[in-house]
């Protein structure tokens, strides 16, 4: 396979400005992820150790194989809003016994773990990897229920949750509860749906209503170990599999179940492994810092897939579309890559031949999206522009091969559609901190209101308010920029999760493992149309 | 007279085995071995031409078997037998039963055996012959004492006043250490000849001892003959073997710094007559013990090859097997033998399976790792003979002793100082040796001065003392962490190409928590995915450099200095979770095991038990549940490698428990009995 070269000055003044910006935003990565870890803050995470209990991330290392590897999904979610960034909740992809699976893990310190609507957000988004994926699920559970205050925003859609659970096991996929604390009310159900659960003498307690909702109800009185405790849940309800002595010892009971299961991937098994020729500490100095000027996909590529080599498609054909075939951690994927921001008919069409060409050989897709948009203008549309548009999106939606997709720069307009944007359902989709998500750019969008003002003004006939206009073009412009920011829209759990870009082939490495639980299987019917 | 040897069956095993094999190739003579089940992979029975299996694995039915050794023999066509050392080597019997088979025997005709197989007969013998020789009394079954110089039988306590104390009881028909007691207290004579006896009953299938002084400090001396049939009795100078543990040799050397020239004479001419003086063929030694004032009394004489040869080769340059076959093939000796002399000096150690802080407890499994450098140079060199290499096993069933590495160089100090080096060098993984105690000896201040007596090891201390610190075993954790981290994992792992333990919200460090031989845990908190490595030992930060890592090499700088360390990573799991990490470096060795993070509650063994230390045969009870015992009391005897080891309360309580029977055989780690310390009771 043909070998990609690179010429990138790594002392040149553009790589190292995109570096001094890219390494900027990868210190409010980091400040950000560090609130995530501090859970519900010194006083909670004390008391929490006092009570001999392990902080969420730390159950999760010690359940995850030694030395293997944990990608934490939606790390950022609720950034931005008034609720704990990482939404009392953390999510991720581990393994356990040499099986990937799926992590949904309270964080007991926020709020007692309850869930907010951005923490049912994050556990819907896990489980639906889960489901497309084909891993199993292991809950960590330390949950109040629900964040009371905001029910009104979550107690309808939250019930998916239980659905979820067991329509995996239906799907053949296993779920397990590991339950640390409580889990009550609706969190009850959580273990009641597992088709494992384990839980702790002394420590976990599962019940619909707690001794007060109890006495309120029916006048009982009942101790909250005679509603809920793991020994009764053991030795009289049945609820509980499993009784461990402690956190430990549940976390080793967890192992053990992952360990019966005898599990298999049904997808391929990766070639073997060769690293690229290039250094991926390099991306930071790739990466434009100004969206407005493109940068090369190319260079982009010789530090993310194996060897460095990469076999073009059509490579002098629709040339702002990069297509072609490499292997990434062994895996075989054809990657579809934005050159140069605009999507041309030629694009188009290039990207859907290529679509029809993976799906043929059972080809996972790679998105790597910094796209503006598809072309405007006269004789575009007049060329069809919208049918080339509206075929990649068909043959984006139909294609079946898992897609996986990284915003790498800009995401505006349909370009978000046609390069598989969370509304086309890639199995994972992760973004670089320098990424920008909207509708359209905040200059061009604040300037087409403008412009539509403008007009409305002068066919109704009245003045316009030039003053006026500039103040409301600014506060839109800075509206958009605010909201299209890459960690403004993982807030909204829009994507994985943000990524640090040298991080890129690691975090594509898991996650084309974990598609490989399923197997790898292309859309069929119709031969390829030469577009 | 000349007799045809056109195949030797070697009856016996493990080094000495190769080393007949060996010699007899160079000689251009077919091997053949036997082997009990025991040993059928060791290294010796590949190397032979032929084997023949006997069946079982203790000696009594295989190496000691006579007749079947002489079926084998038979069965191979073999047409000399060689008989190593111990085992049938000295047994009378089995020497004629040889000739009487038409086979020859390597080694002495009978009648020198059964002379001086007998110690007391001869002691008389040597005493007539000239030789200086220590007064002393036979013990029978019935436990009288008879004075070996003739005489009424009379009481113990009565012999023991004639000799002296400290005095020592030894079997009259055997050798190596086996059925040797010292008696330095009257109370305890009876108990040491009743075990002395039992010892010797089972190794030698004669329960006769005899008592005599204890000469300590004392050296032991010992000169190499050999005599053919043409009338050449030659002494090839002596040996010094002064350093003991459980009264067998471990450190021997040649020439005896000890000895001068004129004593040097006196024994030699010693040894030629003790040799003539039952008519002896082929290779031996006459063993002297000499007091510090240079006076010599005649031991015993060891009438085959001794495990402690090669030091005599390596100063003669003669080969003593090749001679043995030459002698045996009824040639006479040729002049390099006959006008041999001394040239550098020789030092030879025997590694052992076993554990020298344990009270030299024998140790038995498999060597991941047997790996000893032989460097050769104008200044020396080094030879090892050894019993297996990596993967061999030490079976609990016969001697210790897996190895022997000899060093020769131009001068004592020399050999000493390579000898050490070599030892301090080998990669040694899988099984506890004593080479920590040889290189301790061989570097002592009391060894390079030539301070060497019999009771060097009681006298000399800090010879067990761990040489591996405890901060050099933590630094050896974090060694193994690394090794650990750049380990290729095995192949059919998910993630395979994934940076090991990486994280994109990283909250704690990889952990990793180990075990170090002195039973101290030490706990590694690392994260080298980073730019900069983080390392946490015992939660102490400790600053590194990683010039180079992989999963069997590190290159570390620490403290300024940049060292490599050696790494074997062993039953590494799937999950990558548990096994062994053996580090080699320059500043010790380190056998650290992987402790289980997530051990199942209840997993650690019963409060109070009382484990086998090794597997073995449990020989007797001496407690019964419900018993008050003290602190120290024995409990029970068991049985393994052909030693007694006592179980012994560790602290005062009552026997709770005992779950073993008499003849029982128990794996390591068995719980024999449990003790409650409850002070309630």
């Amino acid at each position: 396979m043909p070998i990609l070269r690179s010429d990138v000055d790594i002392n040149g003044e553009e790589f190292r400005t995109n570096r001094a910006h890219n390494e900027g935003m990868l210190k409010l990565l980091d400040e950000a992820l560090a609130q995530t870890r501090a859970g519900g803050g010194e006083a909670y995470m004390a008391r929490h150790r006092a009570r001999g209990r392990m902080p969420v991330r730390e159950r999760i290392d010690l359940l995850v194989d030694p030395g293997s590897a944990f990608l934490e999904l939606s790390s950022l979610a609720a950034w931005g809003t008034n609720f704990t960034v990482g939404a009392s909740v953390v999510t991720g992809i581990g393994v356990v016994e040499g099986v990937e699976c799926v992590f949904i893990a309270n964080d007991g310190t926020v709020k007692g773990g309850t869930s907010n609507p951005y923490t049912w957000r994050k556990m819907l988004r896990a489980l639906d990897i889960a489901k497309a994926n084909r891993l199993p699920v292991m809950n960590l559970v330390e949950s109040g229920g629900a964040d009371l205050p905001t029910q009104a925003d979550l107690f309808v859609p939250a019930g998916q949750l239980f659905r979820d659970l067991t329509q995996l096991s239906a799907m053949g996929i296993p779920t397990i509860a590991l339950v640390f604390g409580n889990s009550t009310a609706g969190g009850a159900y959580v273990p009641g749906m597992c088709d494992y659960s384990v839980m702790i003498d002394g420590q976990s307690k599962v019940f619909l209503g707690g001794p007060p909702l109890v006495k309120m109800a029916t006048g009982e009185v009942a101790t909250d170990e005679e509603l809920g405790g793991a020994r009764m849940h053991t030795f009289v309800s049945g609820l509980s599999d499993y009784m461990a002595v402690d956190e430990r010892d549940a976390i080793r009971i967890g192992r053990q179940i992952v360990r019966s299961f005898g599990w298999r991937k049904l997808g391929p098994a990766p070639l073997a492994v060769v690293d690229p020729l290039y250094d991926p500490t390099e991306l930071l100095g790739i990466a434009s810092a100004d969206l407005r000027v493109p940068f090369s996909v190319h260079e982009v590529l010789a530090r993310l897939l194996d060897a460095s080599e990469f076999s073009e498609y059509k490579p002098d054909y629709g040339t702002s579309m990069v297509t072609g075939w490499g292997t990434l951690h062994g895996y075989r994927i054809g990657v579809l890559a934005n050159a140069r921001g605009v999507i041309f008919s030629e694009e188009a069409n290039k990207a859907t031949e290529f679509i029809q060409l993976c799906n043929q050989t059972d080809t996972p897709l790679l998105f790597l999206q910094n796209t503006t948009g598809f072309i405007v203008g006269k004789s575009f549309e007049q060329g069809g522009i919208i049918k080339d548009g509206a075929k990649l999106i068909n043959a984006v939606a139909n294609s079946a091969v898992p897609h996986f997709t990284v915003f790498i720069g800009a995401s505006f307009g349909a370009g978000n559609y046609g390069m598989c944007g969370r509304a086309y359902e890639p199995r994972f989709l992760f973004t670089w901190p320098n990424s920008r998500t909207a509708v359209m750019g905040p200059q061009q969008l604040a300037g087409v209101l403008s412009i539509v003002a403008r007009d409305a003004a002068a066919a109704s006939g009245k003045e316009f308010d030039e003053a006026a206009d500039a103040a409301r073009t600014a506060a839109i412009e800075s509206q958009i920029d605010r909201e299209s920011h890459a960690f403004f829209m993982s807030g909204k759990v829009y994507d994985d999760g943000i990524i640090n870009p040298v991080d890129t082939r690691t975090v594509l490495g898991i996650s084309l493992s974990a598609a490989h639980n399923n197997p790898v299987e292309g859309r069929r019917g119709f031969g390829v149309f030469r577009m | 007279m000349a007799r045809q040897l056109t195949k030797v069956l070697v009856a016996n095993r493990g080094e000495i085995a190769r080393r007949v094999i060996r010699g007899a190739r160079s000689a251009g003579i077919a091997t053949a071995v036997v082997y009990s089940d025991a040993d059928a992979d060791a290294l010796f029975v590949a190397e032979a031409d032929e084997a023949v299996r006997l069946s079982g694995t203790a000696p009594a039915e295989t190496y000691l078997r006579g007749d079947l050794i002489l079926d084998a023999a038979a069965r191979v066509g073999a047409d000399a037998i060689h008989p190593g050392y111990g085992f049938l080597s000295e047994n009378a019997q089995f020497a004629a039963d040889v000739v009487a088979a038409g086979l020859i025997f390597i080694g002495p005709p009978a009648s020198a055996i059964s002379a001086m197989g007998d110690k007391v007969t001869a002691k008389r013998m040597m005493a007539a012959a000239g030789v200086p020789v220590l007064a002393g009394f036979t013990i029978g079954e019935d436990g009288r004492a008879v004075p070996e110089g003739g005489g009424d039988a009379v009481d113990i306590g009565t012999a023991l006043a004639a000799v002296g104390l400290p005095a020592i009881v030894k079997a009259s028909a055997g050798g190596g250490g086996r059925g040797m007691r010292i008696i330095a207290d009257p109370a305890e004579a009876d108990e040491a000849i009743a075990s002395a006896q039992r010892e010797a009953a089972s190794a030698f299938g004669n329960p006769m001892v005899f008592l005599e002084r204890y000469l300590s400090p004392s050296r032991h001396i010992e000169i190499q003959v050999i005599a053919d049939d043409h009338g050449n009795t030659v002494a090839l100078f002596e040996r010094e073997c002064s350093i003991q543990r459980r009264h067998q040799k471990i450190v021997e050397e040649a020439p005896s710094p000890f000895v001068s020239a004129d004593l040097r004479e006196q024994l030699c001419t010693a040894a030629v007559a003790a040799a003539r003086a039952v008519d002896y063929r082929g290779a031996g030694t006459v063993e002297f013990i000499v007091g510090a004032d240079g006076t010599a009394a005649f031991l015993e004489m060891n009438t085959r090859l001794q495990v402690e040869h090669p030091v005599t080769e390596a100063i003669t340059g003669l080969d003593l097997v090749a001679l043995q076959l030459i002698v045996a093939a009824g040639d006479p000796l040729p002049v390099s033998a006959r006008q041999a002399g001394v040239n550098g000096h020789a030092i030879e150690v025997r590694l052992c399976a076993e554990d020298p802080a344990a009270g030299f407890l024998p140790v038995s499994g498999t060597f991941e790792l047997f790996e000893i450098a032989t460097p050769a140079g104008p200044n020396g060199y080094v030879r090892v003979d050894s019993a297996l290499a990596t993967g061999g096993t030490v079976s609990p069933y016969y001697d210790s002793m897996i190895a022997k590495v000899i060093a020769h160089a131009p001068t004592r100090s020399g050999a000493a100082a390579l000898l050490a080096d070599t030892l301090s060098r080998a990669r040694l993984h899988g099984v506890t040796t004593n080479r920590d105690l040889l290189v301790a000896i061989l570097r002592s201040p009391q060894f390079l001065a030539a301070d060497t007596t019999t009771d060097f090891l009681d006298r000399v201390s800090g010879l067990t003392t761990a040489t591996t610190g405890a901060d050099v075993h933590r630094l050896h954790a974090a060694v193994a962490a690394i090794a650990r981290h750049y380990v290729q994992r095995p192949a059919g792992t998910v993630q395979p190409a994934v940076p090991r333990g990486w994280r994109n919200n990283r909250a704690t460090l990889e952990a990793v928590s180990f075990k170090a031989e002195d039973g101290e845990s030490i706990a590694v908190a690392h994260d080298l995915t980073g730019a900069e490595p983080a390392m946490l030992i015992d939660g102490a930060p400790l600053p590194l450099v990683v010039h180079a890592a992989s999963g069997t090499e590190v290159e570390l700088s620490t403290g300024g200095v940049r060292r490599r360390y050696l790494v074997q990573l062993t039953q590494l799991t799937d999950a990558g979770s548990l096994g062994t990490a053996c580090v080699d470096s320059p500043l010790g060795h380190s056998t650290l095991t992987v402790l289980d993070p997530l051990p199942a509650p209840g997993s650690s063994g019963p409060a109070g038990g009382l484990t086998a230390p090794m597997p073995g045969a449990v020989v007797r009870i001496l407690v019964a549940v419900g018993d008050t015992v003290e602190s120290g009391q024995p409990l029970l005897v068991l049985e393994a490698m052909k030693m007694e080891h006592t179980i012994r309360s560790p602290e005062d309580g009552v026997v709770a428990a005992i779950n073993v029977t008499e003849g029982e055989q128990v794996p390591i780690g068995a719980v024999l009995a449990e003790l409650s310390t409850d002070t309630q009771q």
